[in-house]
């Protein structure tokens, strides 16, 4: 082993030292190697077992090595799906003295697939268009952080399952960058080249006759940019209307919600005199909601129900201009005002049908059903009126049904 | 195939004051390679993704031939970055790994076989065509990744660092093979890199900047011989250029104990704020060793002695009594208070010895000690 093996890790596993690093990566004995279905790579890629763990080995220039593990490092800390970095080793040398490359290490993401093995095993056939809508949830994320990633494709994402669905995972950071913000020709950059390599990929699995037949690749491509384009937009776009229409507060946020992202703080501005609101959404990841309402109110719900309540806390916040004064009264204002009144409004011998946050819940959504039927804010007193005589008298008790059914 | 224009292009990034690229006015001609050169920071890869249409241009305008650019999106540009995506297709041939952009594109099948065919000629690939990349040799595939590029026409080429993920010896191969099939091609190219010896091999001109800012473009030739300023200078050539400031005297610089003619016409552009001085350039090739007894001859203790065969460099230090009272006098590509000279490789010196070194007339660079600008 040479005395110039430089190992450059945040959390170095001593294991790291013991693997074969004077051996080119293609020729690493079998026994070191995980059997782990690979993607297509330019570089040489293997999966090594270290310490009860798996971890992705990829051999490339120093200085590339070092920017993807830096930039990997800025993934991780900006909570956007991506491979953790192990480390970089470098200063390889073979026994003859010759060098070799340097290799960027990294934690094999447990569960997870890459694009070519899900399509060795028999498909259904939505399974492309899941992995296809997965990557575009990537790729906003991804945007929305400012990453340019510069060689989208299934090769450089892995999947994982997620219940019905998958999620996506950047793997390879090689050609990527961080900005403040992205300008629109980077990001119809990325999503052009996205869909012409998918379309590659897909291309090269129909000539290895490992996709269906009937599968249109071209139509493949063109929905990932067609989702992208849908989730960009709804994420983005600022919205004013009339402060008279403040349903539509809800409706953007119940839009975002159905396409699979959480919204957090909507930045909503009325103008000095209150006739326009503005409204541009923020991202944040699943389980914040049911923390961030807990914190807020002491009501322990499920997530959903939890980002359902905070979307109404925040719009009431916007509704009684009160943006700045300290959340946490506004959130307990909000729970006397609105959440405990529109519970309690409920026949007592209704009440029990349901939880009280799943009451709720369900009376936002009748609001909601009211106000775009009337085009007007429908105040809560009439919701709940409509709410109890129209749908939960016909209810059944859901808490009598619980054992029956299941 | 056509031109490139850089009118007045600015980019400024969100949430900064000082513009990544600041007033860049560059044309660069019908078929043409040109380098973009200079260190990390100073703007080479922004003035590129302007040109991709991945950077807004906040100010100016940019053309390609004759059509403006500037608020394009970069799928209709009618460029192609190459190497950004070079994983070769397992299952597909050669051909359709060359072809497939085409493809999508709904480009009759006729067209794509002929195409890919010329563009198969020109990278030596025509026998490989209906092989599997996995047949082919490192060297073939990215030949493969080339010929992408190549079957789509594109007006223009922009290339960004695109060696730097190869080994050193792929690189100098590589980089021969992007410059003559450049030439062979005769497609504009648009290239970026920091390296300074990958600027002099490949390009037909370069562009070195420095902040932001264009410092000086030229041929290959032109950078070498007359650098613009200290900067370019001492960023083009390998070894770098000997750089110091001297005081000037009578009419000659002073450097150590040797007196240096300053021609009359350069001494008439000196100002008040160059304070009787100047700053001199010199390269190792430049100087000449000879006898203390020369009046130019100013001595050069050696530190260590770089034998490359056909050269030998000494690396040494500026020795005599101005010398000493600063010791970033002098500056070269090997640190401060070095000087580097190419001596005979059959006739070295030996480490400790003093050898006495003049400028050979004509090969001096004088620079304003106030601006760096040149004089000479």
């Amino acid at each position: 082993m040479s005395h110039d093996l430089q190992i450059t890790a945040s959390a170095p596993d001593p294991a790291l030292l013991d693997l074969p690093w004077d051996v080119p990566l293609e020729d690493w004995p079998a026994d070191r190697i995980a059997a782990l279905p690979r993607g297509i790579s330019r570089h040489t890629v293997r999966f090594v077992r270290m310490s009860g763990r798996v971890i992705a080995l990829k051999e490339i220039g120093e200085t590339v090595a070092y920017r993807e593990y830096a930039l990997l490092r800025q993934l991780k800390r900006l909570d956007v799906p991506s491979v953790d970095p192990v480390g970089v080793v470098t200063g390889r040398l073979d026994p003859d003295g010759e060098p070799l490359e340097a290799v960027l290490v990294t934690e094999h993401l447990q569960y997870s697939l890459p694009y070519r093995a899900l399509f060795s095993q028999a498909l259904r056939p939505d399974t492309l268009t899941r992995l296809i809508d997965a990557l575009a949830v990537l790729l906003v994320r991804l945007h929305v952080v400012g990453f340019y990633w510069g060689d989208v494709s299934l090769s450089n994402t892995l999947f994982r399952r997620d219940a019905e669905a998958f999620a996506a995972y950047l793997v390879d950071a090689e050609t990527g960058d961080l900005h403040r913000r992205l300008t629109d020709g980077q990001r119809n950059y990325d999503v052009d080249l996205a869909r012409t390599n998918i379309i590659g990929e897909l291309m090269d699995l129909a000539a290895g006759e490992l996709l269906d037949e009937d599968v249109d690749e071209l139509a493949i491509g063109d929905l990932l940019v067609e989702r992208y384009q849908e989730l960009w937009a709804s994420l983005t776009t600022e919205e004013s209307f009339d402060a008279a229409e403040r349903w539509r507060v809800a409706a953007r946020v119940d839009r975002l919600n159905d396409l699979g992202f959480d919204v957090d703080e909507l930045a909503m501005t009325t103008d000095i005199d209150g006739t326009t609101v503005r409204i541009q959404p923020k991202v944040v990841d699943a389980g914040h909601h049911s923390r961030r309402l807990m914190r807020l109110t002491g009501l322990d719900v499920q997530e959903n129900q939890a980002r359902r309540l905070l979307n109404d806390l925040d719009a009431y916040r916007a509704a009684t201009e009160r943006q700045n004064d300290d959340e946490s009264f506004v959130a307990h204002d909000w729970l006397t005002e609105v959440f405990e009144p529109s519970v309690r409004a409920v026949p007592r011998e209704l009440r029990g049908k349901l939880e009280a946050a799943q009451l709720f819940h369900e009376m936002l959504d009748h609001r909601w059903f009211l106000s775009e039927q009337q085009q007007r804010d429908v105040p809560m007193p009439e919701v709940v009126r409509s709410y109890v005589d129209n749908v939960l008298r016909h209810r059944r008790d859901e808490q009598a049904l619980l054992g029956e059914d299941s | 195939m056509a031109t490139v224009t850089y009118d007045h292009a600015t980019r400024v990034y969100p949430g900064t004051e000082r513009p990544a690229v600041d007033q860049l006015n560059l044309h660069i001609e019908d078929g043409e390679f040109l380098v973009l050169v200079g260190p990390s920071g100073c703007g080479k890869s922004t003035s590129l993704r302007m040109l991709a249409g991945l950077e807004d241009v906040n100010q100016g305008r940019i053309f390609i031939g004759d059509r403006d650019v500037t608020d394009v999106q970069p799928k209709d540009r009618d460029i192609a970055m190459v190497f950004q995506n070079y994983a070769l297709y397992p299952h597909m041939t050669v051909a359709d790994n060359m072809g497939f952009a085409l493809k999508i594109a709904g480009t009759p099948k006729a067209e794509i076989r002929q195409r890919v065919e010329e563009a198969a000629k020109i990278l030596d690939l025509t026998e490989y065509l209906d092989r599997k990349p996995k047949a082919l040799s490192g060297g073939q595939r990215q030949r493969v990744a080339m010929g992408r590029a190549i079957v789509r026409q594109p007006q223009v080429f922009l290339m960004d660092e695109p060696l730097s993920n190869l080994d050193a010896k792929l690189r100098v191969q590589t980089r021969t093979q992007i410059a003559s099939l450049q030439r062979r091609l005769g497609v504009t190219t648009v290239y970026v890199t920091h390296d300074q010896t990958e600027a002099l091999t490949m390009g037909d001109r370069i562009a070195v900047l420095k902040d932001g800012l264009l410092q000086q473009v030229g041929t290959p030739r032109e950078m070498y011989d007359t650098p613009a300023n200290v900067f370019v200078a001492g960023f083009i050539g390998s070894p770098a250029m000997n750089i110091g400031t001297f005081d000037v005297s009578g009419g000659n610089i002073e450097v150590g104990p040797a007196r240096l003619a300053l021609p009359r016409d350069v001494a008439g552009k000196l100002t008040s704020e160059d304070n009787n001085k100047v700053t001199l350039g010199f390269r190792p090739e430049s100087l000449d060793v000879t006898s203390e007894s020369d009046a130019s001859a100013f001595p050069v203790e050696v530190n260590i002695v770089e034998e490359l065969g056909s050269d030998a460099f000494v690396y040494g230090t500026l020795r005599g009594p101005l010398a000493q009272k600063d010791d970033s006098v002098i500056t070269s590509g090997a640190g401060d208070n070095q000087v580097i000279v190419r001596v005979d490789p059959r006739n070295v010196p030996m480490k400790g010895e003093r050898v006495f070194v003049t400028i050979r007339p004509g090969e001096e660079h004088v620079f304003s000690a106030a601006t760096g600008q040149r004089l000479s």
